[in-house]
């Protein structure tokens, strides 16, 4: 996965038209191959994100949901975010994006540090793979138990504090290692990290190595190289794995839940919370806001480099 | 690049040690606690080893029944899986071709990737949902038999796979972006020169040449779908599949039985992944022997 871009059929078609008399039914062909995908992603993506936007708009009361127009579902979503006090929405968005900050802040140098290890300090092909599966393998594994694997090592009785104390650091074990603000982004880092290495590692694998080789013959010192050659040139790998971590997190509400012991307000929670009431218009409002509020920080991001030309 | 290892490299060599030892250490602990003797905890010290917790769990989890979300989660991932091979491959040769609008479909799959799971959990239970209540509505309309005892549309093989596959789909696209980028058409056209058509260059020379990345796509859709929690929780209807259960008894279960499902769960991931990958090197050698053989 070193070269992830669209297939040249541009570039082809220019070359290869006046040979190719079968032209007309190879692209009727290719409409019929890429059909399934489209129409995948037409019935389960973007008529629900259609509905999701006019039900939010619908009425509703404690037995159904009424399609008549209304904007009291964004009204509740917002209420008391005028006044002088911070309403729930925007507490529940602050307490969101202290995650999204804390989780970039620690995945953000950690992946590229290990991205870098692994592209340009492994000499061999194959330790490299090996290495690289090794970060790669647990992602395959439920997120719900290398959650819970976290218990026996946080918990009360776990072995931090058993350790801790036995070592006499401490007297009485330390409640807030589980359940707590440190434990959900402790998950966060444990189940994202990876998101961050794969983006980085494709872009740090395709920089020319002569590059580097000029920049050192021209003088500069090892961190001069990372600053002004490999850092610019792994721009895009860092966005869209910060891109990955931002979504990921902005819209979790599974690790709040688990490693927060339910008790920490989280967007996603929130949508969750009002579907298992059945207030539908109502999940669906706060859904738009947090696709919304995703977008615009993607948006932010995208400002910052060309992605269509990097993708 | 023949210098001898510098400072930065024993740094970076630490720093990748520590992250995969942060990576393994909680799992490696919850398979050691598995097998924690039948008097033990949720936490160390072992109480002496044992398979207890693991009869505890062959007889089932208080009122869910694990095994049952097991075989559904299973064969819905072998689902997902074959539907994920089959159409990320054919929209893979459709994308080398070039087709109008190959752009737009680009860009679905990649904000399939963007928009939060919650987000299109909740969507595809609400088109459910909607469209539960316009068959109810055209039923009392009708008064058609067949359509009075309907229940719901909802289902594994309904919302879920559709919920599932929104998820490895673009996965699936972008490894055969990679695949076709790197695939020589030469090979095409030698066979287009010896007189086979078009599905016998794709039987014969296509899939072959490609079946490693192929299995990769596979191994990526089943355990995507196998884990997959955030965009089931919301459009799976009555019956739930293991991931889902699994967070339900995160509250409830207080006892290694848990553990000894997670040592369970892992070891089938482990499993299909080791098959795999066992697959994969096996196609290449015996690439690499017919072509020598072929010599």
């Amino acid at each position: 996965m070193t070269d992830l871009a669209l297939p040249a059929a541009a570039a082809a078609e220019r070359t290869a038209a006046p040979a190719d008399a079968a032209r007309p039914r190879g692209r009727a062909l290719a409409y019929l191959q890429a059909a399934p995908l489209a129409l995948v992603f037409l019935v389960f993506l973007v008529v629900p994100l259609v509905l999701t936007g006019i039900v939010s708009l619908w009425e509703y009361n404690e037995y159904e949901i009424i399609p008549a127009l209304t904007l009291q579902n964004y009204a509740d979503v917002f209420d008391g975010c005028l006044s002088a006090d911070l309403c729930t929405t925007l507490r529940t968005y602050m307490s969101t994006v202290k995650f999204v900050v804390l989780t970039l802040a620690i995945t953000l140098p950690l992946g590229f540090a290990i991205a870098y290890f692994l592209a340009f300090h492994i000499r061999s092909g194959t330790v490299r793979m090996g290495l690289f599966l090794l970060c790669t393998i647990p992602f395959w594994t439920s997120n719900v138990i290398r959650m819970i694997s976290w218990i026996p090592l946080l918990g009360r009785n776990g072995l931090v504090n058993d350790t801790l104390r036995t070592l006499g650091l401490i007297r009485a074990p330390i409640d807030g290692l589980l359940y707590s603000d440190f434990a959900v982004v402790l998950a966060f880092v444990h189940l994202d990290t990876v998101f961050m290495i794969v983006p980085i590692f494709n872009s740090l694998a395709r920089i020319d190595r002569r590059l580097i080789e000029a920049a050192r013959d021209g003088g500069a010192s090892g961190a001069q190289i990372l600053w002004n050659v490999v850092l610019p040139l792994a721009k895009p790998g860092i966005a869209i794995g910060t891109i990955f971590v931002t979504t990921l997190v902005m819209g979790d509400f599974v690790t709040v839940g688990v490693m927060g012991g339910q008790q920490i307000a989280s967007v996603g929670k929130v949508i969750q919370v009002q579907m298992s009431y059945l207030q539908f218009p109502a999940a669906a409002a706060n859904a738009v806001v947090l696709l919304a509020a995703v977008l615009l920080m993607i948006l932010g991001l995208t400002r910052m480099i060309d992605l269509r030309r990097e993708l | 690049m023949d210098q001898p290892r510098g400072r930065a490299f024993y740094l970076l060599a630490a720093v990748f040690a520590l992250y995969v030892l942060f990576l393994y250490g909680p799992t490696l602990t919850i398979l050691a606690l598995s097998f924690q003797g039948p008097s033990g905890g949720l936490t160390f010290p072992m109480n002496g080893v044992s398979t207890h917790w693991f009869a505890k769990l062959w007889e089932g989890v208080g009122v869910v029944d694990i095994w049952a979300a097991l075989r559904r989660s299973l064969a819905l991932g072998l689902v997902v899986m074959a539907l994920t091979v089959t159409i990320a491959f054919y929209a893979g040769l459709a994308f080398r071709k070039g087709f109008r609008g190959a752009g737009l479909v680009f860009a679905l799959a990649v904000s399939s990737l963007i928009v939060p799971s919650i987000v299109v959990s909740l969507g595809i239970g609400l088109e459910f949902r909607l469209l539960d209540d316009g068959i109810k509505a055209l039923a009392a309309a009708t008064g058609w038999g067949f359509l009075q005892d309907h229940g719901t549309l909802m289902g594994l093989y309904t919302s879920a796979l559709g919920a599932h596959l929104t998820w490895t789909l673009p996965f699936g696209l972008l490894i055969m972006f990679a695949v076709f980028n790197r695939f020589d058409p030469a090979y095409e056209e030698a066979a287009r020169d010896l007189g086979a058509s078009g599905p016998q260059t794709l039987r014969h020379v296509v899939v072959p040449i490609l079946a490693p990345a192929l299995v990769g796509v596979a191994l990526f859709g089943f355990t995507l779908s196998f884990d997959e929690l955030a965009r089931t929780s919301q459009a799976i209807g009555g019956r739930n599949t293991l991931p889902l259960e699994l967070q339900g008894l995160t509250t409830t279960v207080t006892t290694p039985e848990i553990y000894a499902l997670g040592t369970v769960t892992t070891a089938v991931s482990a499993l299909v992944i080791g098959t795999a990958l066992g697959l994969t090197l096996w196609l290449q050698k015996r690439r690499a022997r017919r072509a020598l053989a072929g010599m």
